[in-house]
């Protein structure tokens, strides 16, 4: 009973270091969006009567071309998860679903990406790339990450908890091998399709060092190459500036996770539960 | 052949291309490029033995490269996935503001490193950033966290634990959600303490959660550089270079591709390394259900 008895200590004592954590963790964040709001002179000073403005992220909107650097990663993102998602579908199928010779060793040397990721493949990659005259596109940055271990590997899990008979049964009423695929496992690994498309979009919008290495020009550089080249070259030190444009680029991403968050959240976990 | 073998082989040819191509490829020619001398024009480059592996142990920027990724790595991975326990545990119980709370840790994982970035380099700014702000209340003086080869590190790695910690929670919550009631049932009824069912039942069930973190807590350590790009590119005084840095530089500012090669094996083999440890080690300990 004495258990029972320190127990609202304790619970009140957690929920303060929880809070405390939680604080810590808001505070960048919070710090920046202040910043970001009010005018210049009040970066520096806090006062609750600073008067808010838009103005910082109209002048970081208009310092550097953002709104190219968005629709080149909208574009970015778009053709990565297209194309990752008819690949991937392809391959997890026949190695859930086809059996032929080598099957799983090929399958291990595909997982072996999971471990080797093409991040840190640069030199190679670049000089592939190079060599096909595609630097400096945005096809260069996508082709790393098209042929994805993890969205095979994913897929491959879903289509094997699909039952047979379904399978058997689409087959009886003369169905091909692509027309099940689309028909059957395609409809009913929905929810995978959406846990690896948010992870794979929030992947690729925040990707930076390859497309940094590979682009060199406005009209293919990502948000976050963008971000980097106006925070580096244009603006040393004007911070109010540098945290609205950086906010900006960000807001897209942030806006629909806190919309879409369970769904986010539970993408994320089933992503990672294998 | 057999028609499903043909058909097989069919479906699976575009993504294998493209992970040869991108993935498999790549890493085979980084080993073989690493016994030869950088290429000069189109002729081809001679062959180079172990010199590039000799050069590479003789430049004091590599060795400290790799210490400084090694402190990088055992101050970031178990303060991430410590903090990431903690984060999940609070999160599932029923905490006032419980919703609030949760976001607030996975936020930083939606962010791009490059945003975190630019948002710490404003929070760590002599005098005006937050970081000089607090400590002044404390009578702190100024100081330059970046600029300063004793702190700069320190600086990168609360950046990393303050991106990763959230993202890590979310794999913990998840295990947490799908443990079974009823043995805490039964622990409370045999009044055992908190503390005890944590260590003896919690934990232990929450090993295959921990495995899967540790592996992408080493990777990442390894992988991600984005925000020493942005704030400190390396520096001050190669303070903050870790390996890949190293190889970015080798690679892209100095155009030594055959030095970049070979420090390039020498990350791909530290992370095989550590997932065959962790595989090892953590492994045995993992008992899956």
């Amino acid at each position: 009973m004495i258990v029972a008895d320190q127990r609202p200590i304790g619970r009140g004592l957690e929920t303060l270091g929880a809070w405390l954590l939680g604080l810590i963790w808001l505070l960048p964040l919070l710090y920046a969006a202040w910043t970001a709001f009010h005018p210049a002179i009040y970066a520096t000073h806090f006062s609750p009567l600073a008067p808010l403005t838009l103005a910082n992220f109209e002048t970081a909107w208009q310092a550097a071309p953002f709104s190219r650097y968005l629709l080149n990663t909208v574009i970015l993102v778009t053709l990565i998860l297209a194309v990752q998602f008819v690949l991937c579908t392809l391959a997890a199928f026949a190695f859930a679903r086809l059996t032929f010779r080598g099957r799983d060793l090929l399958f291990a040397v595909v997982l072996l990406q999971l471990m080797v990721m093409p991040d840190v493949l640069l030199v190679e990659n670049y000089r592939t790339v190079v060599q096909f005259h595609l630097a400096d596109t945005i096809v260069a940055i996508a082709l790393p990450y098209l042929g994805s271990a993890f969205g095979i590997f994913l897929l491959r899990q879903t289509f094997l908890t699909i039952p047979q008979p379904l399978d058997d049964a689409a087959r009886l009423e003369g169905c091909g091998l692509l027309a099940r695929l689309w028909r059957v496992y395609v409809p009913l690994a929905r929810p995978t399709y959406i846990a690896y498309g948010l992870v794979s979009v929030s992947y690729h919008w925040n990707n930076f060092l390859w497309p940094l290495i590979i682009t060199n020009s406005v009209t293919t550089r990502p948000l976050t190459v963008g971000l980097a080249v106006f925070a580096t070259t244009d603006q040393g030190i004007d911070w109010s500036i540098v945290t609205a444009a950086t906010l900006m680029t960000s807001a897209p991403l942030l806006v629909a996770f806190l919309l879409f968050q369970r769904q986010f959240v539970q993408s994320f976990m089933r992503a990672g539960i294998r | 052949m057999r028609r499903e073998t043909i058909h097989a082989w069919l479906l699976l040819l575009p993504a294998l291309v493209l992970l040869l191509a991108f993935t498999h490829w790549p890493a085979i020619a980084t080993l073989i490029d690493s016994f030869y001398a950088t290429p000069h024009g189109s002729r081809s480059p001679p062959f180079a033995g172990l010199d590039n592996y000799v050069g590479l142990t003789q430049d004091p920027v590599f060795w400290q490269a790799l210490r400084n990724n090694a402190w990088y790595a055992v101050a970031t991975i178990p303060t991430s996935i410590v903090l990431a326990l903690l984060m999940a545990l609070a999160v599932n119980e029923a905490l006032p503001g419980r919703a609030i709370l949760r976001m607030a840790y996975f936020l930083p994982t939606m962010l791009p490193m490059i945003a975190v970035a630019n948002i710490w380099m404003f929070f760590y700014t002599p005098d005006y950033g937050l970081f000089d702000r607090i400590m002044a209340v404390f009578g702190g003086g100024r100081h330059n966290w970046l600029g300063d080869a004793s702190t700069a590190l320190p600086a990168m790695i609360a950046v990393a634990v303050w991106k990763e910690a959230g993202f890590f929670m979310i794999f913990y919550l998840a295990a947490l959600q799908t443990m079974p009631t009823d043995l805490r049932e039964a622990a409370s009824l045999e009044g055992s303490s908190r503390w005890n069912y944590f260590q003896r039942v919690t934990l232990p069930l929450l090993m295959p959660t921990t495995l899967f973190v540790s592996v992408n807590a080493v990777i990442n350590a390894f992988r991600v550089i984005d925000h020493i790009v942005v704030m400190t590119r390396g520096g001050p005084d190669n303070a903050t270079t870790l390996l890949l840095y190293y190889i970015y530089e080798a690679g892209f500012r100095f155009w030594d591709t055959a030095t970049a090669a070979t420090a390039t094996v020498v990350l791909l083999t530290i992370m095989a390394l550590a997932a065959v440890l962790q595989f090892g080690v953590i492994g045995k300990r993992v008992h899956y259900r």
